[in-house]
């Protein structure tokens, strides 16, 4: 048997990230789409803070589209923050995993309260 | 005849041609070297080693694209050099900058010390495994078979190191197993005579395999062959994700 370069745990791990990246992409990309077109619409006919608002709070349909926003996005960046760190930094192993995972849990905090204050 | 007899008055003027002297540390010195039709690289580095300066050390064989042996960094990319003729690369009317391939430890001048290259096809699994090592028979697989032609697509590389000398990821991260070697575990994840087919998909699904290729392109828009390194990997991100799902990895 030849050298194996990687423990299979390791590979396993790899096709996780792997799959939950892409996926997040797939949720995301509309996202950005429905997110970026709400705001051009929402701004062309001078709407105050107040009247937009009042059309997100207590919304089911922007609470959802939101918070499945902000799941994703700390899905996607930071298993992309764990590649950066991996061939920037010498941080490898449990360190660069744990640092991916504290990334993970700033975004799901600070967006969650973005959409708490608008929701 | 030696490449270096050829005549040397063409009318083509002289190339002012900087090769890399030295090992990890060094410089370009300049040379000038005079300028013939159809001249390739190769025959600029050996008319400055034959002619000029004894002491330059650089790498070739077969000198006709078969060998993968001269490959170098000419005018910032790697290139075989004794198929690139000086016509297609020269920069400013006459200058050609000559350097050792990248990501790679210089040995001398030119010359890299290819060791980890080869090493990383090891780790890749890219050794062939016969699912029948005694017959004697020729295994028949249809040229129109999908494995068949994705194994096709990829098995003519000769080993040259361009590709990964283009790679930036090998750059960026020393064990990255590079576009070659994974090239070549999935030329023989497609092999239907390879009897351990998930074995190579274990060895390459990691960080430092498949997963850390970014789709550049890089690899499949320098290699002298064709060959799609980057379609390759990610062919084994899928196969190892199949892998995962039916519990072999």
């Amino acid at each position: 048997m030849s050298e194996r370069a990687i423990p299979e745990a390791g590979g396993r791990r790899e096709v996780r990230l792997f799959v939950l990246q892409r996926l997040s992409a797939m949720v995301l990309a509309p996202l950005v789409l429905v997110h970026l077109a709400t705001m051009v619409y929402a701004i062309q006919d001078g709407l105050s803070a107040a009247e937009i608002l009042s059309r997100t709070k207590g919304s089911f349909v922007w609470g959802t589209i939101y918070s499945t926003f902000v799941i994703a996005t700390a899905v996607h960046a930071s298993i992309g923050l764990r590649t950066i760190l991996g061939e920037m930094t010498p941080f490898r192993g449990t360190g660069r995993d744990l640092l991916a995972v504290i990334f993970a849990i700033l975004i799901l905090g600070l967006g969650f309260r973005a959409v708490g204050a608008v929701i | 005849m030696a490449m270096s007899d050829a005549p040397e008055t063409s009318g083509l003027g002289d190339l002012r041609v900087e090769i890399w002297r030295g090992e990890e540390e060094g410089e370009f010195r300049s040379y000038t070297v005079p300028h013939q039709t159809s001249q390739t690289i190769l025959d600029v580095v050996t008319y400055v080693q034959r002619k000029l300066d004894s002491s330059l050390s650089y790498r070739f064989a077969c000198r006709v694209g078969m060998c993968g042996s001269c490959a170098m960094t000419v005018n910032g990319a790697p290139r075989w050099t004794c198929r690139t003729h000086v016509s297609e690369v020269l920069e400013d009317g006459n200058r050609v900058r000559i350097g050792p391939l990248r990501n790679l430890p210089v040995i001398k001048d030119l010359a890299t010390d290819m060791t980890e290259f080869f090493d990383k096809w090891a780790k890749a699994s890219g050794q062939f495994r016969p699912s029948e090592p005694e017959s004697l028979e020729f295994a028949t697989v249809p040229p129109g078979s999908k494995e068949r032609k994705r194994a096709d697509a990829g098995i003519e590389c000769i080993g040259c190191g361009v590709c990964y000398a283009a790679c930036d990821v090998v750059n960026w991260n020393k064990d990255y197993l590079g576009p070659a070697a994974l090239n070549r575990a999935w030329t023989l994840v497609n092999d239907a005579r390879d009897a351990e087919r998930d074995t190579h998909i274990a060895a390459v699904a990691s960080d430092a395999g498949c997963h850390a290729c970014h789709t550049h392109g890089n690899c499949a828009n320098h290699c002298p062959k064709g060959i799609n390194p980057t379609a390759s990997i990610a062919g084994l991100k899928r196969a190892a994700f199949g892998a995962a799902l039916r519990g072999k990895l």
